[in-house]
């Protein structure tokens, strides 16, 4: 498939159905219930956390276990409050994952466009060592990596957290894909009115390019929004906690109180869930890019 | 194959344009996985400081010690479990989603909601569903007349625990990527296969399986690399245990260095664990893409 044609298979919204003969009411009806059923199981875990974080101890000690609140309440998320600083969790998450996010826009967009409209002798060989990173998993380099921020002394700091991942093979080769379908015509005319190679990427490339560099924000966002091992190794600090971390040790509080775990899991999730609902096109594209054979 | 001075001035622009990019990589991937290797020959004190040469004792060590057995054992077992049935779940639901209704985005953006979810949070929501006497899961489970196990604390539970949560986690990404292959399906070939008499589960054998195998190759490859790495459902649900059942390599690379201060022999399973994740890629593009229909 084209490079192109890919495009088109990967923005077309509308399902390709399967037609069956004379969509009967019945079938219809009978589809609408089954996907509701489904739906609702695949989110069960979910819609349950919300369920359980209005709920008081009391209502979840109970038998059978409960589904819905028998008394709603929001003093689990006032506790949540109370008992950990999870306003300074978000921020933090949110600091480390801007500060990625910037920085992978910034090294991808630079390295995709040396590797899609500058032509030069190694540029074959550089781009397959951009793409090996691809298969170096993160946690056979976790050591020497945390002897590394150690050393620097950047335990306990957004650096630290941020730093390893400000550059990004996936995005690269997601920016490069869509660099390549930049007409060339544009690209000479560019040199023809004497624009510079540096101009021409960022009045000409990032502007036409920037559905691609959504996706790759908000991969690079959620990413880091959802990192575990990481923070947990490379903090220490409960003020520098992000709130993967944060939230997770109150499972290993002394008396585990599941009203306040499942508050703290909603106010840590509703941010990426949100993201999912703004930038479900973003994410579906990024998520199609390798999938589909070019 | 002269270097004339105009390629030398095109690669240092190309170069310079690659150097952030590249100084990351170098200092985050390629020396780190280089120390790796290095490390993996010496024995360390707890600082990490090296101390003495070890020749290739640790790897003597991981092959004759039991919990490495085991920790293979159990890494095995946590990828059998996950990955082809996950695949499968996924590819069940994107059927069912690819369909031509009013409101089906509603259904999918609820289906494909586990996309956000980090594997903390989804971890902390099954350990209280895998709870005995508090969680949903074993009670459903008595409805039905079947007894629930204590899920976390037997050993062949808990690594099927730690799967159903990672089949949960991933299912959503595995519905957008098979949706995305359904719908690079064109019509015409359903159309043509209708009136060749295909229908049902053979429809679905012969002719969707096989279009969307390029899609199910793709997750084959990258579920199988992130079960492999998985350490935070491990870490909230099980640490490891009951007696090493949930202990794979990516959880005893973290007990030995980050626990025992065993930085040298924690790096020699970290070189066992590239090597492995290295191995089954190679392995499945060399025999299982050959099964891959490419349009």
């Amino acid at each position: 498939m084209s490079a192109s044609g890919r495009a088109a298979a990967i923005g077309r919204t509308e399902a390709v159905a399967v037609q069956r003969r004379g969509p009967l009411p019945i079938r219809k009806a009978g589809s609408y219930l089954l996907l509701t059923v489904v739906s609702v199981l695949v989110a069960f875990p979910l819609l349950l956390a919300l369920s359980y974080s209005f709920m008081t101890e009391f209502d979840i000690a109970t038998f059978p276990p409960p589904v819905l609140p028998a008394h709603p309440s929001l003093d689990n998320y006032e506790k949540v409050l109370a008992t950990i600083p999870i306003g300074r969790y978000l921020l933090n998450s949110f600091i480390v994952s801007t500060a990625v996010v910037i920085g992978q826009l910034i090294t991808a967009s630079l390295a995709a466009y040396a590797f899609s409209f500058l032509v030069f002798r190694g540029r074959q060989v550089l781009f397959f060592l951009f793409l090996s990173t691809l298969m170096i998993p993160w946690e056979a380099t976790i050591i020497p990596n945390y002897m590394t921020i150690r050393s620097l002394g950047w335990l306990d700091t957004y650096q630290g957290l941020a730093v390893p991942f400000l550059a990004t093979a996936f995005g690269t080769f997601l920016l490069r894909q869509a660099f390549m379908q930049i007409p060339r015509e544009l690209w000479d005319a560019a040199r023809i009115d004497g624009s510079t190679t540096f101009r021409f990427l960022r009045e000409v490339v990032i502007p036409l390019s920037r559905p691609a560099l959504g996706t790759v924000a908000i991969y690079g966002f959620l990413s880091t929004y959802n990192q575990y091992f990481w923070p947990l190794l490379i903090t220490n600090e409960t003020l520098m906690r992000t709130t993967q971390v944060g939230i997770a040790q109150l499972r290993f509080e002394e008396s585990l109180r599941w009203g306040l775990v499942m508050a703290g899991v909603i106010m840590v999730a509703v941010p990426t869930l949100a993201l999912l609902v703004l930038g479900q096109r973003q994410l579906i594209r990024g998520l199609t890019a390798g999938a589909v054979k070019g | 194959m002269r270097w004339t001075a105009r390629d030398v001035r095109s690669l240092g622009v190309g170069l310079a344009y690659l150097a952030p990019a590249l100084f990351i990589f170098v200092v985050f991937v390629f020396i780190p996985l280089g120390r790796t290797f290095y490390l993996s020959f010496f024995n360390t004190r707890s600082t990490g400081v090296i101390s003495t040469f070890n020749g290739i004792d640790h790897y003597i060590d991981l092959v004759t010690s039991a919990t490495f057995r085991s920790s293979l054992l159990a890494t095995g077992l946590f990828a059998l479990y996950t990955v082809p049935l996950g695949i499968a779940l996924g590819l069940v639901l994107a059927v069912l989603l690819n369909q031509r209704l009013r409101g089906i985005s509603v259904f999918r953006t609820m289906m494909a909601s586990t996309i956000a979810i980090s594997a903390a949070v989804g971890s902390l929501i099954w350990l209280l569903l895998f709870n005995p006497s508090l969680g949903l899961l074993n009670y459903v489970l008595s409805l039905v007349g079947v007894r629930g196990p204590e899920w976390l604390i037997q050993p062949t539970t808990a690594i099927i625990a730690v799967a159903i949560t990672t089949i949960w986690l991933t299912l959503g990404t595995n519905i957008i990527v098979l949706l995305a292959g359904l719908q690079g399906v064109p019509e015409e070939i359903y159309e043509a296969a209708r009136l060749d008499g295909a229908r049902g589960a053979r429809m679905f054998t012969r002719i969707t399986v096989p279009l969307v195998s390029p899609s199910l190759f793709f997750l084959l490859v990258v579920d199988t690399v992130a079960v492999l790495q998985a350490f935070t459902q491990i870490h909230l649900l099980t640490r490891g245990g009951p007696v090493d059942a949930t202990r794979t390599l990516v959880y005893s690379i973290y007990l030995d260095a980050f626990q025992n201060f065993q930085f040298g022999f924690a790096s020699a399973e970290s070189v066992v664990l590239f090597v492995l994740i290295m191995a089954l890629t190679i392995i499945q593009f060399r025999f299982v893409e050959r099964l891959v229909h490419y349009q």
